[in-house]
């Protein structure tokens, strides 16, 4: 393999200066003591920090989302790993258009959904329910789960199963102590991303939820059009420190190149 | 649970069958009370009535306002496909020429944004972009005049560019990993130049990924919501927040839906096309 040469090397530093910018100046303006948006120049303050932990708003909206979250990621590993193994393990008629439904939501964007759920909350009533906020988001972050689980059970090794099964182990009984050990990685990888997705979404939520429901992208966005001050920053710097310790987390376990880039 | 490939039985359904309901009735179910609704007629005065009409559809094809905001919407993705594009493909290649741990380093710094919430990073742009933001100040050191760059289609760019980098980095990246390098090689010890060698070796090699990052870059920009909801201010206006307004401003949910369902359309008939394009190409490769 070649090495890179200075021009490659120049072009790629400023990629990286651009990539990391935006986030770089929130972080910075975050820990600023002065009441607009300005670099901590004068010495730094967690004034804007604490002020979003007093913002009732703010943390209602913060608990609101983590708890989505969660509830939407689990019940998507729910959905998924059977879907998974219907359609890894068996060939019968309508598989590809079973896989293609499950994986629809990455395609249909997140615009259309929100107004198609809007449509269906208004005719069934379900404004302002917590309980189909989560639907809406368990249709959203399914697909992330169910295409790492996919890539497990593709790479599995089959004849510890066959063992099992060949010894007089239920098919229960080997998905348990078998198959489930062996993709827990993909699982456990699959179920992170679709909370890290579900907590950042807005697209669709800013449709479908209502003031008591109302998540924390959404909350930023409304805030952010309606005034700016540091605060603003303050939260966002919080949601980056979050996302890093995820990514962190998934990089340290799982390799995050193999988890947003695919299984090759 | 785990049986034998071979076997026939109903157990597929049972084991997808509640996801399968669950999402037929979440996606499907909904998507045609969109369309259904999109053909009701609209009264500003007394709301969605029970006739049906054509009129949203006529509307946004024919009226100015409408039409101007979808050109706006055309051109806004068309260039960030082509900024990223451009950017992105000499990345993933320097990417891929790096050795551990900076590879790994920077791939993470790359595509590690992805998983930052839009609204977060829309927000950096806002301020980096801003009137006294960072560029502008850095303009004015070096004695030049302030512009205007917030709330222009130009800032939408450049905060739609960050945000969709990585969705053209990784399948070029992915490409990349298929390559053998030392085909590379053979065609400079062949005596081509790096040029030749990168044009006629690497590239074609690299085009169906660099393809499907055009196709998913132009499809999310197009339908992007936070980035010019927050840079591109009350009066810029694209696709998304065009129909945002419609719904939660102008209560006018017929004619929303009836951009909704056209954005919908024209993303799927660029999946489709998309989609004929590499089965041409895997046949011809494959004779």
């Amino acid at each position: 393999m070649q090495k890179n040469g200075p021009l490659a090397l120049l072009f790629h530093g400023l990629v990286v200066a651009f990539v990391l910018a935006p986030l770089v100046i929130i972080c910075l303006v975050a820990f600023t003591p002065e009441n607009t948006l300005s670099l901590p120049t004068g010495g730094v303050s967690l004034r804007w920090f604490k002020a979003v932990f007093a913002h009732p708003d703010f943390v209602a909206s913060f608990w609101n989302s983590i708890w989505l979250a969660t509830l939407s990621a689990t019940l998507a590993v729910a959905f998924a790993v059977p879907a998974g193994l219907a359609i890894s393990r068996f060939t019968f008629a309508g598989r590809d258009a079973l896989n293609a439904l499950f994986l629809s939501p990455l395609i249909i964007p997140h615009l259309v959904l929100g107004v198609a759920f809007l449509r269906l909350f208004a005719l069934v009533g379900a404004t302002g329910s917590f309980s189909w906020l989560v639907a809406t988001h368990i249709v959203i972050v399914t697909p992330y789960v169910l295409r790492l689980v996919l890539a497990a059970l593709s790479g599995l090794d089959r004849s510890a199963e066959q063992a099992a099964l060949t010894l007089g182990a239920s098919s229960w009984t080997t998905f348990r102590r078998i198959t489930a050990p062996m993709i827990l990685p993909g699982i456990t990888g699959g179920w992170l991303l679709a909370f890290i997705n579900s907590f950042d979404e807005l697209t669709m939520s800013i449709f479908v939820t209502a003031p008591a429901t109302v998540t924390l992208p959404v909350r930023m966005y409304m805030y952010a059009t309606e005034s700016i001050d540091p605060m603003m920053a303050a939260v966002s710097a919080l949601m980056i420190a979050l996302t890093a310790a995820a990514m962190l987390v998934l990089d340290r376990a799982f390799g995050l190149d193999k988890i947003l880039v695919g299984q090759r | 649970m785990i049986s034998r490939p071979s076997s026939r039985s109903s157990s597929p359904w049972l084991l997808a069958g509640p996801g399968a309901l669950f999402f037929a009735g979440m996606i499907l179910l909904p998507l045609a009370l969109t369309v259904i609704l999109s053909f009701r007629v609209y009264d500003h005065a007394t709301g969605i009535k029970d006739a049906y009409t054509l009129s949203h559809y006529i509307a946004v094809v024919t009226d100015e306002y409408y039409l101007g905001i979808f050109w706006r919407t055309l051109r806004v993705a068309a260039m960030t496909t082509l900024i990223c594009a451009v950017i992105g493909a000499p990345e993933a290649y320097i990417l891929a020429r790096m050795r551990n741990p900076w590879r790994s380093i920077f791939l993470l710094v790359i595509i590690g944004p992805l998983l930052v919430s839009v609204v977060v990073r829309a927000f950096g742009w806002s301020m980096l972009l801003g009137s006294q933001g960072l560029v502008n100040q850095a303009l004015q050191l070096v004695g030049l005049s302030p512009v205007r760059l917030l709330y222009t289609e130009t800032a939408i760019v450049i905060a739609l560019v960050h945000v969709m980098l990585p969705f053209m980095v990784i399948p070029i990246w992915t490409a990349l990993q298929k390559l053998d390098p030392m085909v590379e090689a053979a065609a400079w010890s062949l005596g081509a130049s790096r040029f030749t060698a990168l044009r006629r070796v690497v590239l074609p090699q690299v085009s169906l990924g660099m393809l499907s990052g055009c196709l998913i870059v132009f499809g999310l920009s197009a339908s992007a919501f936070a980035i010019p909801g927050l840079l591109g201010g009350r009066r810029l206006k694209m696709a998304a927040t065009l129909v945002y307004d419609e719904y939660l401003h102008e209560l006018n949910w017929p004619l929303g839906a009836a951009i909704a369902i056209i954005v919908l359309v024209a993303n799927l008939l660029i999946m489709l096309a998309y989609n004929r394009m590499v089965e041409t190409r895997a046949r011809r490769m494959l004779g």
